[in-house]
């Protein structure tokens, strides 16, 4: 009794620290904006979205002009920085341009993944038993085939063109997602708090959205993360198959395919889009990871 | 605070918090056939009063946790009755079991992982409060009421994460998220064994002052006797799913009737050199619940044991006050026809 009784009084002489009165989102930005190596990834990332946004005002050239007479020019002729493609179209003006379907490729195939497929894994992964068994079992037949194959099965039967390039890969990712989340959720599941939160009297949802979400959504963002550089490179497989991006359309993964043939007359032009596309995904994973060790308030 | 619990009091203090009436749970077993059932909890009845604390003995696996999550309807039990304050659980006339969730809480052994890892321990508090419809500002504040009433400075520990603090401040810290929807009850399972001695004894007299504080009633589990005997009122001996004796706390410590509750008792070591025993007073492991022994459960293990103990299972004796002491042994009842039952 002593203990509670004479406890607030000396609370009244501390003086409170004011700053730490913040939620767990609330604290997992802060520790985000005091990581400079995230912050400085995450604006390199921005810059390659802003390129993306603004390419028209950006390239130097119309990126589908072609020319005979201008053909794998090399770096800094008449004007055209990075040199011409093997069908005289200005590299540079490709490359901003080429940023556009590129990110659309890596970013929505995912973010579809991530919703659709995290949702199914939650949901399997909180109710367990029969529901659980038909979700991921389900899913273990898209774990059948290669995802390479898979996602060129299905673009090819749905014909080729971004949109359905786009599907090809939310739906290839989508099994391997269900499974982040459903693991991240039955772990977390068969923890006490969660026993204590119903017994407290709070229903399902109210559970998931205030203690399993928060818990299952870290492995899932970092596993999301390190899909968009995957996706852009299948993206352009799919595209060098004639089944993604269409040419003209300049799109990094089709540009690397085409200017492959053109490796021993421009090697530094031939190399861009790949470092473009390396750039790119280093730079999300590198972001996620940060955003990783921002969740992560044990670390 | 008491007059809100005298609004809720509906039977009057005569009347028993709670009564569980042959309360069943078997799970099936798994690896083993499809008839195998563990009889986790078997035929458990027992009455709780107001205001006082009942303690729950056994070894391990005796179903003392299976128990606690079957008085919260955390699992589903098999038969058997639960009556809150005079209203059957769950029946169609009684007391919902959202209704009952809001009136007994629980505080659990791991004091890690009752904790969302990813909640600053004051939104942990917060929940509960916030789950019954309190605005989420209105919920924190209450949260941190609570932390100073279980002792800890809400602004110094209510925005930390679970690993920032010790065992101790994260059961208390249990117990404020318990505490926070103001129940009548809270069940205890084995809320302080995983203490080391010096904040064991700290949380337990917190526990006591938040009784009085709040005029609660505790189901306090436990294997430690020592703390059992300290804060109980009344205590409840399990073996293998079975309710083996009851009785006032210090009737069962002096003067213990049922065998296993003397051997339980002879297992603790006594302070007097000249007073140790040589032998163990228990012998083997207790049998699987999965295929108990027939009659009493304790007969293999019991030093008394003849063979009626192998064909009738003996009943716990009625008890129909708060003091009487009663202990489900053939030896206590004379019509049993053991040899040693005509004391």
């Amino acid at each position: 009794m002593s203990q509670t009784a004479a406890l607030p009084a000396t609370f009244a002489d501390e003086t409170s620290p004011a700053e730490r009165v913040r939620g767990y989102w609330g604290t997992v930005g802060y520790r985000l904006r005091h990581d400079p190596v995230t912050l400085f990834f995450g604006a390199i990332v921005l810059l390659i979205v802003l390129m993306a946004i603004f390419a028209p005002l950006l390239a130097p050239f119309d990126p589908y002009k072609e020319s005979v007479v201008l053909r794998l020019k090399p770096w800094g002729y008449r004007g055209h920085t990075l040199g011409t493609d093997e069908l005289g179209r200005d590299l540079l003006s490709r490359l901003i341009y080429g940023a556009r379907s590129s990110l659309l490729m890596g970013l929505v195939p995912v973010a579809i993944a991530t919703f659709l497929g995290g949702t199914l894994g939650v949901i399997g992964g909180y109710a367990g038993r029969r529901v659980n068994a038909v979700i991921m079992r389900t899913m273990d037949v898209f774990y059948a085939f290669p995802s390479v194959l898979l996602a060129v099965a299905i673009s090819g039967a749905m014909g080729g063109g971004m949109v359905n390039g786009m599907t090809a890969l939310a739906l290839v990712f989508i099994p391997a997602m269900c499974r982040v989340a459903e693991t991240a959720t039955a772990q977390v599941r068969s923890l006490d708090f969660i026993e204590a939160a119903r017994a407290t009297g709070a229903g399902t949802l109210t559970i998931v959205r205030y203690h399993v979400l928060g818990n299952v959504l870290g492995p899932v963002f970092i596993y999301a993360s390190s899909l968009v550089s995957v996706s852009i490179l299948l993206a352009s497989g799919l595209s060098f198959l004639g089944l993604g991006v269409k040419p003209p359309t300049p799109d990094w993964g089709l540009m690397l395919s085409t200017l492959r043939q053109s490796i021993y007359v421009v090697p530094l032009s031939c190399a861009l889009p790949g470092a473009a596309i390396f750039v790119t995904s280093i730079c999300f994973n590198l972001v996620s990871d940060g955003i990783r060790s921002a969740m992560d308030v044990r670390l | 605070m008491s007059a809100t619990a005298d609004q809720r009091d509906i039977g009057g203090p005569a009347q028993p918090l709670l009564i569980a009436r042959n309360l069943a749970k078997h799970f099936a077993a798994r690896g083993a056939s499809k008839s195998a059932r563990v009889r986790a909890v078997d035929d458990v009845s027992f009455t709780l009063f107001k205001g006082e604390t009942l303690g729950i003995v056994g070894e391990s696996g005796c179903g003392k946790s299976t128990l606690a999550r079957l008085l919260l309807h955390l699992i589903q039990r098999d038969s058997g009755e639960l009556i809150f304050d005079g209203e059957p659980v769950g029946a169609p006339r009684g007391i919902t079991v959202a209704a009952l969730r809001r009136n007994v809480q629980m505080v659990f052994q791991d004091s890690y992982s009752s904790l969302n890892p990813r909640m600053p321990v004051q939104d942990s508090v917060a929940f509960g409060p916030f789950v019954h419809g309190r605005r989420k500002s209105e919920a924190r504040r209450a949260a941190r009421d609570m932390l100073v009433k279980v002792g800890l400075n809400p602004d110094l520990f209510g925005p930390r994460y679970p690993h920032e603090l010790s065992g101790g401040q994260k059961q208390r810290v249990n117990i404020a998220r318990a505490l926070a929807i103001e129940p009548r009850m809270v069940i205890l399972d084995e809320a302080v064994s995983a203490l080391d001695k010096s904040v064991e004894a700290q949380v337990l007299n917190l526990l006591r002052a938040l009784k009085q504080q709040f005029n609660l009633t505790y189901l306090f589990i436990s294997h430690d006797l020592n703390v059992v005997r300290y804060i109980s009122d009344r205590v409840l001996v399990m073996y293998l799913g079975r309710v083996v004796e009851l009785g006032p706390s210090e009737a069962i410590f002096i003067q213990p009737l049922h065998p296993y509750t003397r051997a339980l008792l002879g297992s603790q070591p006594s302070m007097d050199p000249a007073h140790r025993i040589e032998q163990p007073p228990v012998t083997g492991d207790p049998p699987s619940p999965i295929d108990p022994p027939s009659g009493c459960r304790f007969h293999p293990r019991c030093p008394f044991a003849e063979p009626v103990c192998a064909q009738r299972s003996p009943e716990l004796g009625a008890w129909r006050e708060r003091d009487s002491h009663v202990a489900a042994c053939h030896m206590l009842d004379p019509a049993s026809g053991h040899s040693k039952a005509m004391q």
